[in-house]
C-alpha cells in the first residue's frame, strides 16, 4: 500500500461559539507521514481544532489546506474527495457507533456513500486489519466491549483508505490493558499504511508514545511546540507545559498549592 | 426417547436468537426482534391489550362469517328494540337490526379509520420532525410554526369545516383526524432528533460525506420511529373516540354504516328505556381504546433503546 | 459521640459477595468474596471495569441496586452490622458517619438546587440546628475545601462552576456532617490532571485533620499508589493482591505486574507496548 503523500496545514484557525473563543489563531503543519500530538486540558480547544478541520465545528476564520505532492489539485476541506483523504476516530466508543446498526452496516455505509464496489471483501479485510474476526460482523454495538467498539470505529475510519487520520482521545475511555492493545494497533496501522496522524490527548504518556511532535494548548492558544523527545528529556520552555509534565507523575504530598480555578 | 429430541430444537432456536455472536444479518435482526418480544411478553397487561387488538383485527376480517344477521336489514315489525336475548345477544335497535352484527361490522370501520390515520399522520409527523430537528435554523422555525398552526385546530371544528367544504363521509373524517393528529409526532421526532444530532455516530457519518437526507432518513429516523410508534398506539384510543365523536355528530360515517359512534348517537334517543342500543357500541369503544393504551404502554417498555439488551 | 480509639478498625469486611440476576435466569457475581479491614488510613481499591470495585463501595453503603444480592460473613462499621441493621439506621449512617463521593459532579449534584442549598440540606438531614447556623456551617465547609469566595459559590448552580469546583463542593457536602469513613468512587477521573492533584490534596488534608478512614476506588493504579497507604488490586470480583504504598515495583501477582507494564510511560521507548495476557486462572 502506498504511503501517505498528503499532509495538512492549518493557518490562523479561529473558532468562536457565541462569543466564546474556543480556538484563537492556531496554526499547525503536519507533513505526509508525520504524527502530531495536540495536548491540553479541558477547555484548551484541542478537540475543537480537530472538529474544525473536518467541518464539524464552525470556523470563523483561518484556512485548512492539504499539502503535498499530487498531480491533481488537492481537494478542498468539506468536499467529498477530502472526506476520503481525512477521517476521524472519536473518543467515546459507546457513542461513536450507531446503536441500531450492525457492524456490517456501519462498515458498509462509507462504501455505499462513496460508491466503492467490492464491499464484502473490503469489510472482511477491514475487520481482520483491526484484529477482529468475521464473527463480529453481525453484532450490534451493545454486544461489543469498549475495546472492540473502538476497533470498529478505527476500521470504519480506515475503510475509505484515507491518508490522514485524526484521533480525538481514542483511548481515554478505555481500560488500561485495552488501551495498550489499541495503541499498538494504531501504531501498527500507521506503519503499514504510512498514515499521517493528528492526535489529541490529555495524557502526555500516551501522546508521546504515538507522536513525534507535540503542540501544547491552553485556553484556545498554542503555548508550545516541541518534539516528544524533548518533552521526555524535560527540555521544555513553557511553564504550563512543565506543570502538565509534573502533574503526570502523580500526587506528591506537601508539594501542592491549592489554587483557585474559576 | 421423545423428550430429548423435542427439547433440543426449541432450545437451540432460542439460543440461536439470543446468541451474542450472530453470524448473519438475518440472525442479528431476528435476534433483536426476539429480544424486544421477550421484554414485551413479560408485561401481562400489554399482552392482554395485544390479544384484544388481534381479536379486533380477526373480527373485522371475519365479520361476514361471524355476524349472525345482516347489519343493514331489519324487520321493523317484529324485531324492533328487542332487549338482549339468546337470539339477539346485544338486542336490536330502532330499525330492527341486530346490534351484535352491527357492532361486528363496525369493527371494520374502526380499524379502517385507525390504520388510515396512523399511515397518514405518523410519516408526516416523523418527516417534519426529523427534518426540522436536523436542519435547525429557519427551516426548523418554519416547520415548527406550521406544526403549531395545525396543533391549534380542534379536531371537531376542523372536521366541521371539511364537511362543509367536501360533504360528510368516513374518508373526509379520516383526513380531518389525520391532519390534526400529526403535530405531536412531529414534536416527539424533533425532540429526539435534537438529542441524536449531537451524537458522535452522526458526526462520523457526516464526516464520511453522507448527504443530510441520507443522514435523516437512514440514521436518525430509525431511532425516532419507536417513540413515534408508541405515541401513535397510545393515540389510537383518542382517534377512535374522535371518529366516534364525529360519527355521533353525523359527520363521519353516514347511515346505514354501523360505525360505533353513530350507533351510540342512535342509541342516545332510547337510552333511558332501551339502554342496550348504546351500551354495546359504547363498551366496544371502551374495550378497544383500553387495549390500545395497554399495547402502547407495553411497546414503550419493550422499545426503549436503553432497555433493549 | 463514641470515642475513637486509634486501634479500632473503622470498617471490617469479611467475604463480601454481590450478585445480580442475569438475562438467562442465572446470577452474575460482581463481587466474589472480598475481605479487608480499614483503619484510619487511605485504602485504595484499584481495578478495571468489571472488576467489582464500584460494587464493593456501594455494597458498604447499602446502595446496591434492588435486584442485587449482598451477603458477607461480616460487614461492620465501628461495630454496627451494616447488613442486618434497619433501613432507618442505615439512613442515619449514610451521609452522617459514612459518606460517598462519586465520579462526575455533573451527575451527582442536583442541577436545580444551588450548591449552598445542597450542602445545607445534607447538614439538616443529620443534625438539628437552625437554618442560620446551617448556612454558616455550609460556608465554613466550602472554605475548608479551599474555595476562595464561598459566599459567591454558595449561590451558584452546579452547571455554573467548573468540574474541579463541583467536585470540591461535593466533598464539602459529604464532609460537613463529619463522617468517620469516606468512600470515594473515581472522584478525580472526570477532572483535568492539574485539578485532580488539587482535589487529592484537599482530600488528603481533610483525612489527616479529621482522622477519617478513606476508601479510594479508581482505575488509575499509578495515581492511587502515589496517594494511598495501602492498595487492593481487584480482578473479576476478587482481591488478587494487596500492596503497600511505594511497593508497586515489588508487586507479585501477574495481573498487577501486567497492568503496570502495559501503561505507556513518559520517556519510555517500548514499541509495541506489552499487553496484558489474561490468564483464566486469575478469575478463579
Amino acid at each position: 500500500m502506498s504511503g501517505s503523500k498528503v499532509g495538512m496545514e492549518v493557518k490562523n484557525l479561529r473558532v468562536v461559539y457565541d462569543g466564546f473563543i474556543a480556538v484563537a489563531d492556531t496554526s499547525l503543519r503536519v507533513n505526509a507521514g508525520e504524527s502530531l500530538g495536540i495536548v491540553g486540558e479541558s477547555g484548551s480547544g484541542k478537540s475543537t481544532v480537530l472538529r474544525a478541520i473536518c467541518g464539524l465545528a464552525p470556523k470563523q476564520s483561518g484556512t485548512v489546506q492539504l499539502i503535498g505532492q499530487s498531480q491533481d489539485p488537492l481537494p478542498l476541506p468539506g468536499s467529498k474527495p477530502f472526506r476520503r483523504l481525512v477521517q476521524m476516530v472519536f473518543q467515546d466508543p459507546y457513542g461513536s457507533l450507531h446503536p441500531r446498526q450492525t457492524v456490517d452496516r456501519i462498515l458498509a455505509e462509507p462504501l455505499a456513500i462513496h460508491n466503492m464496489d467490492d464491499a464484502e471483501t473490503r469489510i472482511e479485510r477491514a475487520l481482520e486489519e483491526v484484529g477482529l474476526g468475521t464473527g463480529f460482523r453481525f453484532r450490534y454495538p451493545h454486544q461489543l466491549s469498549g475495546g472492540q467498539r473502538q476497533r470498529i470505529a478505527i476500521a470504519r475510519a480506515l475503510i475509505l483508505e484515507p491518508q490522514i487520520l485524526l484521533l480525538d482521545e481514542p483511548t481515554s475511555a478505555l481500560d488500561a490493558s485495552v488501551q495498550a492493545e489499541v495503541l499498538n494497533l494504531l501504531e501498527d496501522l500507521r506503519a503499514r499504511r504510512g498514515l499521517t496522524f493528528v492526535m489529541v490527548s490529555h495524557d502526555l504518556a500516551v501522546v508521546t508514545h504515538l507522536c513525534e511532535r507535540l503542540m501544547v494548548m491552553q485556553r484556545g492558544q498554542t503555548v508550545e511546540l516541541l518534539s516528544s523527545i524533548d518533552l521526555a528529556a524535560n527540555r521544555v520552555s513553557d511553564p504550563y507545559t512543565r506543570t502538565l509534565m509534573e502533574a503526570s507523575t502523580g500526587f506528591r504530598r506537601g508539594s501542592e498549592e491549592i489554587g483557585e480555578p474559576a | 426417547m421423545n423428550s430429548a429430541a423435542d427439547i433440543a430444537p426449541k432450545e437451540s432456536l432460542h439460543n440461536w436468537l439470543m446468541s451474542d455472536r450472530p453470524q448473519s444479518r438475518r440472525q442479528a435482526a431476528l435476534g433483536r426482534a426476539y429480544g424486544g418480544w421477550r421484554t414485551f411478553s413479560r408485561n401481562r397487561l400489554a399482552m392482554l391489550g395485544l390479544a384484544i387488538v388481534i381479536a379486533l383485527v380477526l373480527i373485522a376480517i371475519l365479520a361476514d362469517v361471524l355476524a349472525p344477521y345482516s347489519p343493514y336489514i331489519g324487520d321493523l315489525r317484529t324485531t324492533r328494540l328487542l332487549p338482549p336475548s339468546s337470539a339477539h345477544w346485544f338486542g336490536t335497535d330502532d330499525q330492527g337490526r341486530d346490534i351484535f352484527s352491527r357492532v361486528i361490522h363496525g369493527s371494520r370501520i374502526t380499524l379502517y379509520v385507525v390504520v388510515l390515520v396512523a399511515i397518514l399522520a405518523a410519516p408526516i409527523g416523523l418527516v417534519v420532525g426529523t427534518v426540522a430537528g436536523y436542519a435547525g435554523g429557519w427551516l426548523d422555525a418554519a416547520l415548527m410554526r406550521i406544526t403549531d398552526i395545525f396543533l391549534a385546530f380542534p379536531r371537531l371544528i376542523l372536521a366541521l369545516a371539511f364537511v362543509a367544504a367536501l360533504g360528510p363521509g368516513i374518508e373526509n373524517a379520516v383526513i380531518a383526524i389525520a391532519i390534526t393528529s400529526w403535530p405531536p409526532y412531529a414534536r416527539i421526532a424533533r425532540a429526539e432528533t435534537l438529542t441524536i444530532r449531537q451524537a458522535d455516530y452522526i458526526a462520523a457519518v457526516q464526516l464520511i460525506g453522507a448527504s443530510p437526507w441520507r443522514i435523516v432518513l437512514r440514521h436518525i429516523m430509525p431511532l425516532c420511529v419507536s417513540s413515534v410508534i408508541v405515541r401513535v398506539t397510545l393515540d389510537m384510543a383518542g382517534i377512535i373516540l374522535t371518529a366516534a365523536g364525529l360519527g355521533f355528530l353525523g359527520l363521519g360515517a353516514q347511515p346505514p354504516m354501523p360505525e360505533w359512534g353513530a350507533l351510540i348517537a342512535n342509541g342516545r334517543l332510547y337510552v333511558l328505556d332501551q339502554w342496550w342500543v348504546a351500551a354495546a357500541p359504547g363498551a366496544a369503544i371502551f374495550l378497544v381504546s383500553l387495549a390500545f393504551n395497554l399495547l402502547g404502554d407495553g411497546l414503550r417498555d419493550a422499545l426503549d433503546p436503553k432497555g433493549v439488551k | 459521640m463514641t470515642s475513637r480509639s486509634a486501634t479500632d478498625p473503622v470498617l471490617v469486611v469479611d467475604d463480601l459477595r454481590v450478585s445480580f440476576p442475569n438475562r438467562d435466569g442465572g446470577r452474575f457475581e460482581a463481587v466474589r468474596g472480598v475481605s479487608f479491614t480499614l483503619g484510619r488510613e487511605r485504602l485504595g481499591i484499584v481495578g478495571e471495569s468489571g472488576s467489582g470495585k464500584s460494587q464493593t463501595g456501594r455494597a458498604i453503603l447499602g446502595l446496591t441496586a434492588p435486584e442485587g444480592l449482598v451477603t458477607a460473613k461480616r460487614l461492620e462499621f465501628h461495630g454496627t452490622d451494616l447488613l442486618r441493621c434497619s433501613p432507618r439506621q442505615r439512613r442515619e449512617l449514610r451521609g452522617g458517619r459514612i459518606a460517598m463521593v462519586l465520579q462526575d459532579p455533573k451527575f451527582s449534584l442536583n442541577p436545580v438546587m444551588t450548591i449552598g442549598d445542597q450542602v445545607v440540606e445534607t447538614l439538616l438531614a443529620h443534625t438539628r440546628i437552625s437554618a442560620k447556623e446551617a448556612r454558616a456551617k455550609a460556608i465554613a465547609a466550602l472554605e475548608a475545601v479551599q474555595i476562595d469566595d464561598p459566599q459567591r459559590v454558595y449561590k451558584l448552580y452546579p452547571h455554573e462552576v467548573s468540574g474541579g469546583m463541583g467536585q470540591r463542593a461535593m466533598i464539602a457536602m459529604m464532609l460537613i456532617a463529619n463522617p468517620e469513613l469516606l468512600i470515594a468512587d473515581e472522584p478525580t477521573s472526570a477532572l483535568d490532571v492539574t485539578v485532580q492533584l488539587q482535589v487529592l490534596a484537599i482530600l488528603d488534608a481533610l483525612v489527616i485533620q479529621r482522622g477519617m478512614g478513606l476508601i479510594f476506588i479508581s482505575h488509575d493504579l499509578r495515581l492511587v499508589s502515589t496517594f494511598c497507604d495501602r492498595i487492593l488490586v481487584m480482578y473479576a470480583g476478587r482481591v488478587v493482591e494487596e500492596i503497600a504504598a511505594g511497593g508497586l515495583a515489588d508487586a507479585k501477582h501477574p495481573y498487577t505486574r501486567g497492568l503496570l507494564n502495559c501503561l505507556p510511560r513518559l520517556g519510555d521507548n517500548r514499541h509495541p507496548l506489552p499487553t496484558l495476557d489474561r490468564q483464566p486462572e486469575w478469575a478463579l
